[in-house]
């Protein structure tokens, strides 16, 4: 009984430890405006892209894999909040996410998102499924921008609390929970730690991350399975290129566990064209593979991925 | 006699040799020369203190400011950092802005003014991020509010 005890007091300190930063950061900010007597607004103090755009979970990040950005253009001092739809068509499958963000002092992130999968081809033409998530993120060290005389990363770490929401379209099966499939849970939780370089006298941004999970097919055919149900560490890295102030161009990987039988789940590529016209707006196109989902239907699932964010 | 003319023919070779092969003074002055060397530099600054004094966050912060004074130190620094053949005549960066109580979206205003700047001298974006990548460091002598 006393470890428990001890990682729970250990774990309460840690909790304590950051919400008093985050509270003390906010206390500052809130001083600082009421003082000017203005409404606090968001500052848009970061530079142009480097809050880059919504993961497809839902956090700052490329477009698969979560980065140690804080979303959002608000600085140390501010906030900025966004909102994002994401749709990507593969041949015979459709996956949109939407959800909303919101950056505190570039320090803390929270995030929720909803991710809905149906498919179009019969006999799973019916076939709906869908996630919501709850994202935190905590930036732990480095400075993207200032950290270009030494080799020290932007670092942070998150937890997405993932819920499935049900399976529509198998019924006539008996289908209608995720854990009928062989997922061993339809809840589970994401945790990952992030390392983002930006190399801007190359105009280079690099990130690895690495993820503890037991989500199939992200948390959309639920978590662990009859193969494996225990936590496996995930490599997933991005790179980008930044061809003028508004345009980035890059490459993802995100290594994925395969815990069912009735899906040899494969890692995702992407390559992505994102395009930051102001602070307000984003768009991501993006060319994804995510290797065949069922082995119902062993094709080889890519397509296009268009991603748009509004916020500050 | 021999021996002598040999001992200063030697020390004048590795002079060469070290004059020749300074990498990094070298590698710098390529910066200093992609910004158009002084004048290019002299250019750079003036736009950018245009750009500043009609950025609405962050003109307030110079109304008491020599302007003329400030740009010709930034023309000594960003000479200075590209490598080139200038001496900074100013203070040290923590100790202009220990005062002024400046903050990170201010710091940031101030590299978007300077990278319009640079746009307005048609400095290429890979250039121009090489500077920004010399000057960046100095968020945290600058940044005082955090």
């Amino acid at each position: 009984m006393t470890v428990p005890r001890q990682l729970t007091i250990k774990h309460a300190m840690r909790l304590f430890h950051f919400s008093s930063y985050v509270a003390i950061c906010l206390a500052g900010w809130i001083f600082q405006n009421a003082q000017a007597q203005v409404l606090p607004l968001p500052d848009q103090g970061k530079l142009l892209a480097t809050s880059g755009v919504s993961e497809v979970e839902g956090t700052g990040g490329g477009g698969l894999v979560p980065w140690a950005v804080i979303t959002g253009y608000g600085s140390e001092n501010s906030y900025g909040f966004n909102a994002h739809v994401t749709q990507l068509n593969t041949q015979d499958y459709q996956l949109n996410t939407s959800g909303i963000a919101i950056g505190i002092c570039d320090k803390l992130e929270l995030s929720l998102s909803k991710q809905e999968f149906s498919g179009s081809l019969a006999p799973l033409n019916k076939l709906k499924l869908s996630q919501e998530i709850v994202g935190v993120k905590l930036k732990l060290a480095g400075d993207l921008v200032a950290d270009q005389d030494n080799w020290r990363p932007q670092i942070a770490v998150g937890a997405m609390f993932k819920r499935d929401q049900g399976i529509n379209g198998l019924e006539a099966l008996g289908v209608t929970n995720v854990t009928q499939l062989g997922a061993k849970d339809d809840q589970g939780t994401d945790y990952y730690v992030s390392a983002t370089k930006l190399f801007l006298a190359q105009s280079l941004l690099l990130n690895g991350t690495v993820r503890l999970t037991k989500a199939n097919q992200m948390g959309l055919l639920g978590f662990g399975g009859d193969k494996h149900d225990h936590y496996q560490a995930m490599a997933e890295a991005s790179a980008a290129y930044l061809l003028n102030r508004k345009v980035a161009v890059g490459v993802e990987y995100r290594q994925k566990p395969s815990n069912l039988s009735v899906d040899h789940e494969k890692a995702y590529y992407d390559g992505f064209l994102a395009w930051f016209p102001n602070k307000n707006l984003s768009l991501t196109l993006a060319y994804v593979t995510l290797g065949d989902i069922t082995v119902f239907n062993p094709k080889n699932q890519r397509g296009w991925y268009l991603s748009v964010q509004i916020g500050n | 006699m021999n021996k002598y003319v040999k001992l200063i023919r030697i020390a004048l070779v590795a002079a060469t040799i070290m004059v020749a092969t300074k990498p990094v003074s070298a590698q710098e002055s390529t910066l200093y020369n992609a910004l158009g060397q002084e004048s290019g530099i002299s250019r750079i600054v003036d736009e950018t203190v245009i750009q500043i004094l009609n950025d609405e966050r962050i003109k307030s912060g110079f109304k008491d400011t020599n302007m003329k004074r400030l740009a010709q130190l930034l023309k000594e620094q960003f000479c200075v950092v590209a490598g080139g053949p200038c001496q900074y005549s100013g203070d040290e960066m923590a100790i202009v802005h220990e005062k002024l109580g400046i903050t990170s979206a201010q710091f940031n205003a101030l590299a978007e003014d300077l990278q319009a700047g640079m746009e307005k001298c048609n400095i290429p974006f890979a250039i121009q991020n090489k500077l920004i990548a010399r000057l960046a460091p100095m968020k945290r002598d600058i940044v005082t509010v955090k």
